[in-house]
């Protein structure tokens, strides 16, 4: 874990395992209690086209958005494989049937997205129990092509999973245990949760990618706004664990006219360098590179050329970036 | 615990004490998502608990199959809402007639460890963590009699059971004080299909309803927290306690009274 002190303009590295040495009694450490959806679903078009259909949430009336991606396999770049069929309203997937003779799962496309042909609301042929166990049968995680081999449902959950709400996993809480969590506690730093609906990293299609992070839901519980007024009041620091958290605090805030509200809201907050968090101090995250959406949104906690300083830090000491890379801890007087 | 609108996970769900269980919790106004291999089983005791007005889901699935088991953390707290009260009732004796350990294969006390003891364990880890950040849930394990005396042909039923109790009382000194209670509970002898199958010339005169244990479980679960947790208890001599579960939780914060 590298810790990036913006108010020394400095950093240091240490191990995840030391968060809790790097945070004071009375600091709130909030995270995304979202589970990882196995949101990948493979199936073909009427023609025989295979597609694979990534979930990104539920919409109304009981549809879901997803984003559709065309034939190859989870070893293929996002940006390599080939297009999917072009899918106006009206057509029809099915998602195969399975060895043990459940019948296939079938979805029609309701609407294409204004942002990209690939980016659609599908109706499935059933709802409630059944349409949940035939996801959770038949759906895999989101893999990516740099990893070995495929991500099994318990390899993106984070410890404290509970709500399935994220079309791929909220990774800047994987590396966090029970252990410190629990030694976190101890020592009087408090612990609270927010769910955000994590969506997709990348679908391969430019101007879908260029649209991302889309609209995603967030629910901030009234424990959290309470935990939050008491850190504040303790002259504690918020610590928001994941990008996805920076997302949902600052997006209820952005909506609440700058006060944390409790419930449930949609955010396209866009988070930058010109953006004033009202809530949130710092940031556990990732090592994410310039260009990426994440950068951009770290820039509002600590100065680019700081930001650019560490990165050069962290890739000279073999820092690992992306979903299950190393971590880095953005927050001021950490150091 | 209070448990008017919280959710329920009841592994073992299409039949016997699992199915009572999910009945007697939905009509105390829980929502239930019952787990059981099969489906067509399965949807009938879900249409039954909606057909009285419940709000009952179910996940057909193996609790022993460790591909299975993220799958019903998700789809249950999918359907039903982050879980409060995990009951793993799901279990199995292996093969039937119940046989020496001598005459015991390796792979049948593997299956029956899987399905008993890794199950549980796996399904716990799966949502105990999201139970502790909300500081609260009950993690309610079925035991046996058979865990605690050497009966001749138990053998892996009751080393799995042993073993789930001592699984039990662990998470209990682990999750101290963080709001997440676990309590193992020996049901006694029910009329049940498994019952029948480990002992075909029990009479059933001398067996519990299931339902008649289900509503016990219930008066154990809302008195949950004036029971130390970890304790593991015997359904047939439990009395509630005298006091009102509040009260005690109020003048012993941590539980331990």
């Amino acid at each position: 874990m590298l810790v990036v002190d913006p108010a020394a303009g400095a950093m240091a590295d240490f191990a995840v395992r030391d968060l809790p040495s790097r945070l004071r009694a009375g600091d709130l450490l909030v995270v995304n209690d979202a589970a990882t959806l196995p949101a990948s679903l493979e199936g073909h078009d009427t023609e025989g086209a295979p597609v694979e259909v990534r979930l990104v949430g539920p919409a109304e009336e009981g549809t879901w958005t997803a984003a559709v991606l065309g034939a190859g396999n989870w070893r293929w770049r996002t940006e390599d494989r080939p297009a999917p069929p072009l899918l106006p309203a009206g057509s029809t997937l099915a998602f195969g049937s399975l060895d043990d003779g459940a019948p296939a799962l079938r979805a029609t496309v309701v609407a294409v997205s204004a942002v990209s042909p690939r980016l659609v609301r599908l109706a499935f042929d059933r709802q409630g129990d059944e349409l949940w166990s035939a996801v959770y049968r038949r759906g895999k995680p989101v893999q990516y092509s740099y990893v070995r081999a495929p991500l099994a449902l318990w390899h993106v959950q984070t410890a404290y999973a509970s709500r399935p709400w994220a079309a791929e996993a909220p990774s800047a809480g994987r590396p966090l245990t029970w252990r410190v969590l629990l030694e976190a506690r101890r020592r009087g730093i408090a612990l609270a949760a927010v769910t955000h609906a994590a969506g997709l990293s990348s679908t391969g299609e430019p101007a879908l990618d260029a649209a991302l992070p889309l609209p995603e839901r967030f629910d901030v519980p009234a424990e959290t706004v309470a935990a939050v007024t008491r850190a504040r009041a303790a002259r504690g620091r918020v610590v928001a664990v994941g990008t996805t958290v920076v997302r949902a605090l600052e997006g209820s805030a952005d909506a609440g006219g700058g006060h944390l509200r409790a419930g449930e809201g949609r955010t396209s907050l866009r988070v930058d360098r010109h953006f004033q968090p009202r809530v949130v101090d710092g940031v556990l995250t990732g090592v994410h590179q310039p260009g990426e959406s994440h950068f951009d949104l770290l820039q509002a906690f600590a100065p680019e050329p700081l930001l650019r300083r560490a990165l050069a830090h962290a890739e000279h000491e073999g820092y690992l970036a992306h979903e299950f890379g190393d971590s880095c801890l953005i927050l001021p007087r950490s150091l | 615990m209070q448990i008017e609108g919280r959710s329920a996970l009841i592994t073992g769900g299409s039949r016997g004490l699992g199915a009572a269980l999910g009945r007697a919790l939905a009509r105390e106004g829980v929502r239930v998502v019952l787990v059981a291999r099969g489906a067509e089983e399965l949807a009938r005791v879900v249409g039954g608990i909606r057909a009285e007005g419940g709000d009952a889901h179910g996940f057909a699935a193996d609790v022993g199959a460790k591909e299975d088991v993220h799958r019903i953390a998700g789809a249950a707290s999918a359907l039903a809402g982050p879980i409060d009260l995990l009951v793993h009732n799901a279990s199995t004796l292996g093969p039937t007639p119940l046989r020496l350990l001598l005459d015991t294969e390796c792979e049948d006390l593997g299956q029956v460890l899987d399905v008993n003891l890794l199950g549980p364990f796996r399904l716990t880890r799966a949502l105990a963590g999201g139970m502790v950040l909300r500081g609260r849930g009950l993690v309610l394990q079925v035991t046996s009699d058979a865990s605690v005396n050497g009966y001749p042909t138990w053998g892996a039923y009751g080393v799995s059971k042993a073993a789930l109790d001592h699984l039990g009382r662990v998470w209990a000194a682990e999750l101290e004080g963080t709001g997440v209670r676990v309590l193992t509970v020996d049901p006694g002898e029910m009329r049940t299909a498994m019952h029948a199958a480990a002992m075909p010339d029990a009479d059933p005169a001398t067996l519990a309803d299931p339902a008649v244990v289900a509503r016990r479980l219930v008066a154990i679960i809302r008195a949950a927290e004036a029971i130390p947790t970890g304790t593991r208890l015997e359904a047939s001599n439990w009395t509630p306690p005298r006091w009102q579960p509040m009260a005690v939780g109020a003048a012993f914060p941590t539980g331990r009274g």
